[in-house]
């Protein structure tokens, strides 16, 4: 008998020792494989070199792979709420898998740090917050540099998926708030597709001062190759999901002089001295390519390191609130991000209010232009 | 519309037709063959285009490696087989060393071959050598044991070695897309028109494997066990024909095809690991046409699937893709009318 109570005994006390110590655990499914593993992999890399704890708290970090399946994303979800009991949901930089998870986060009361810029039906957002900037904002940048440089009239070349479409109607409320371009002429195509020729020739028929490209990673590539063999001779502009150095790797001569829409954090180097992002950007890409090599920076894994900055702002007041574990804590850490104010992080500055859970202001968008095969700040 | 887009537009859409074309054929061949309507042929498109594009960055494509497992797990597949049938262990050893050969081989040569930037065209008939016998070694390990199985059976088996070749892709050249260099830079004004040299090249390979297909099955032995076990499995077996052998031949025509395709339509457009499935399936669409049975007739089919593509890309962007596939629907039904009530032949 008192072999059997011994054990028992000390895994009573190491129960009750792991609870006192109130770690804050979260739970993060990220794409780490499938067709969004270009965002997932880079954010886990750089979520290995999360600091230990916050705040006094430590941290409890599962990340979780969801293949860029939304069954899977909500399968991870729903045991970080049931199994883990987790404090913060975060994920997952695919749209549809961030769409999915959302239902699971409010059900159990668990705010939910978005990887991606996921539209939510209105009044559904309550308990999830955007790190990356929705396309307003960055269409808010692109507009203002569009007016700069005389255009009037843009041709719309875009996915067929949700982030084309939300670019085109963001980008189409953008400039009527702002005075803008008019859209005269829109084009849809697919990442699969292997002509554009058909939408180019309609779109250089219309003739508009500049082009938009709405296309991600090394998809960019393409249409604009398509655009410019036809014969189009003006300013072509691309989103902020093109950013990599995949649209020049593919698009070579082609793409010289492309405007590129951006956050911040990739080019600290050229941002002047006054933005507000300068420095946290350069620590960002400091500590991120010092483990994974020169010129490895990635947006996405900003993305990350923006995340700690903000935990470390909500921790502390949350933790005035209630102990982690407990419904108190999450609640009061989703009010504390609502009242944070303005939070500057590596891709901007982050303001989250009550009715706005996008978070980013209009300093955020960055317009780069490809000179000679690299980006340089416009 | 005008003339002038009108024959830019015909021009690239015989072009994605000529492509789509060589992949109905392959369709075709196969499923007159082996009765397997072989959905991963376009992934073999996918591993032409980006086993260039790996080795065009120095880099030794996962396709080599891939090569030499599944030649393993055959030659082992083989073995046992041959030891249950009670061949002697040295008869079975012959055979293993004699089938491993070759892949060892082409892996030793590309291992060595990988990094010293070769020039285009060696890596892209090395290409060829790597991704063609892959064909007959997807059928000898997924096939074969079912080759007497009904066709749905064989479906769900093609499903399968989809999936697993879409994955295995993204596991070999990641989740990014690659562009080829051209094979020949030339530009050609007629007018409107511009043909780029690698469009020619497009033209010129499709007819050239088209007479070659042709003059295979019309004039070479091995051309008419193909067309014989087509008609009938049972008949040419009766007559000394190999029915795994022919499936064999036929998967490895598919896949040289199918690689043939990539190798082709890498230059003009992006190719991302799981491109391949959408071509494949135009292919398989252009071969419905032809009933899964007539050559001319799924050729025709893909020409006129690359027309209405572009066509419809130039007033209906956003639903192209849908017009494609909708396309395949008045087809079934005239078919199924032209036949009436389909005989099981299972």
């Amino acid at each position: 008998m008192k072999a059997f109570l011994k054990p028992l005994v000390a895994a009573v006390a190491f129960a009750a020792a792991a609870s006192a110590q109130a770690d804050i655990t979260i739970g993060i499914s990220l794409p780490l494989t499938g067709p969004a593993s270009g965002l997932g992999i880079p954010m886990g890399n750089y979520i290995k070199l999360w600091p230990t704890s916050i705040a006094g708290q430590p941290l409890k970090v599962t990340v979780l792979d969801d293949a860029t399946d939304p069954t899977k994303g909500v399968t991870n979800a729903k045991k970080f709420v049931t199994e883990d009991k987790v404090d913060i949901i975060m994920g997952s930089a695919a749209t549809p898998v961030a769409i999915a998870m959302a239902e699971t986060a409010a059900e159990s009361g668990t705010p939910q740090f978005m990887f991606s810029p996921a539209v939510l039906p209105a009044g559904k957002d309550h308990w999830a917050f955007r790190l990356p900037q929705g396309n307003a904002v960055m269409a808010h940048a692109m507009i203002e540099h569009m007016k700069k440089q005389g255009v009037k009239t843009v041709g719309f070349l875009g996915y067929t998926d949700a982030y084309g479409e939300s670019w085109l109607n963001d980008f189409k409320a953008q400039s009527q708030l702002l005075g803008g371009p008019q859209i005269v002429a829109t084009e849809r195509f697919a990442r699969s597709d292997t002509s554009v020729t058909g939408q180019a020739l309609k779109l250089v028929a219309a003739n508009p001062d500049a082009m938009l490209i709405v296309a991600s990673g090394s998809g960019a590539a393409m249409p604009e190759k398509g655009v410019v063999e036809r014969g189009y001779k003006g300013k072509i502009y691309q989103t902020h999901a093109a950013a990599t150095r995949d649209l020049m790797r593919i698009g070579g001569k082609d793409v010289e002089g492309t405007f590129v829409v951006s956050g911040p954090a990739v080019i600290p180097e050229q941002l002047p001295s006054e933005h507000p992002s300068k420095a946290l950007a350069t620590d960002f890409v400091a500590k991120y390519e010092k483990v994974y090599g020169a010129g490895n920076r990635n947006q996405f894994a900003a993305h990350a390191y923006d995340t700690i900055v903000v935990l470390e702002k909500v921790v502390p007041v949350a933790l005035q609130k209630g102990k982690p574990g407990t419904k108190e804590f999450r609640a009061a850490l989703r009010d504390a991000m609502e009242t944070m104010g303005r939070t500057v992080v590596s891709h901007g500055v982050l303001n989250y209010t009550k009715d706005n859970h996008w978070g980013f202001t209009t300093e955020t968008g960055v317009i780069l232009k490809v000179v000679n095969g690299d980006w340089k700040v416009e | 519309m005008d003339f002038s887009i009108a024959s830019i537009l015909t021009l690239d859409g015989v072009t994605n037709g000529a492509i789509y074309a060589l992949l109905a054929l392959a369709t075709v061949l196969v499923f007159a063959v082996t009765r397997v309507i072989f959905i991963p042929q376009g992934e073999f498109v996918a591993y032409g285009a980006l086993t260039l594009a790996l080795l065009q960055l120095g880099q030794l494509p996962g396709t080599v490696w891939l090569l030499l497992a599944l030649a393993l797990l055959a030659a082992l597949l083989d073995a046992v087989a041959g030891l249950k049938r009670g061949l002697g262990a040295g008869a079975v050893g012959r055979a293993a060393v004699k089938a491993l050969v070759f892949p060892l081989v082409v892996v030793g040569f590309a291992v060595w071959a990988a990094p010293r930037q070769l020039p285009l065209v060696v890596q892209s008939l090395l290409t060829l050598v790597i991704v063609t016998p892959l064909g007959p070694l997807v059928y000898r390990i997924a096939y074969e044991k079912l080759a007497d199985a009904t066709v749905l059976v064989l479906l769900i088996v093609s499903v399968g070695t989809h999936f697993a070749l879409t994955g295995l892709g993204l596991v070999f050249f990641g989740a990014e897309g690659f562009r080829n260099p051209s094979f020949w830079d030339a530009r050609f004004s007629a007018g409107p028109l511009t043909l780029s040299g690698q469009t020619l090249i497009i033209f010129l390979v499709s007819i050239a494997l088209i007479v070659a297909l042709y003059l295979f099955f019309e004039r070479t032995l091995r051309g008419k066990a193909l067309r014989a076990t087509a008609v009938n499995r049972l008949g040419a077996r009766l007559m000394g024909i190999s029915t795994s052998g022919a499936g064999k031949l036929s998967f490895a025509l598919a896949a040289f095809i199918g690689a043939l395709s990539g190798l082709l339509i890498g230059p003009t457009t992006t190719m991302f690991y799981d491109s391949g499935f959408l071509i494949g399936l135009k292919g398989f669409v252009a071969a419905i046409f032809g009933a899964l049975a007539s050559y001319p007739a799924a050729a025709l089919g893909a020409v006129f699937v690359g027309l209405i593509e572009s066509f419809g890309s130039f007033w209906a962007s956003a639903f192209k893709e849908v017009i494609v596939f909708t396309l395949i629907i008045p087809v079934l039904l005239w078919r199924s009318f032209q036949h009436g009530h389909h005989d099981d032949e299972e």
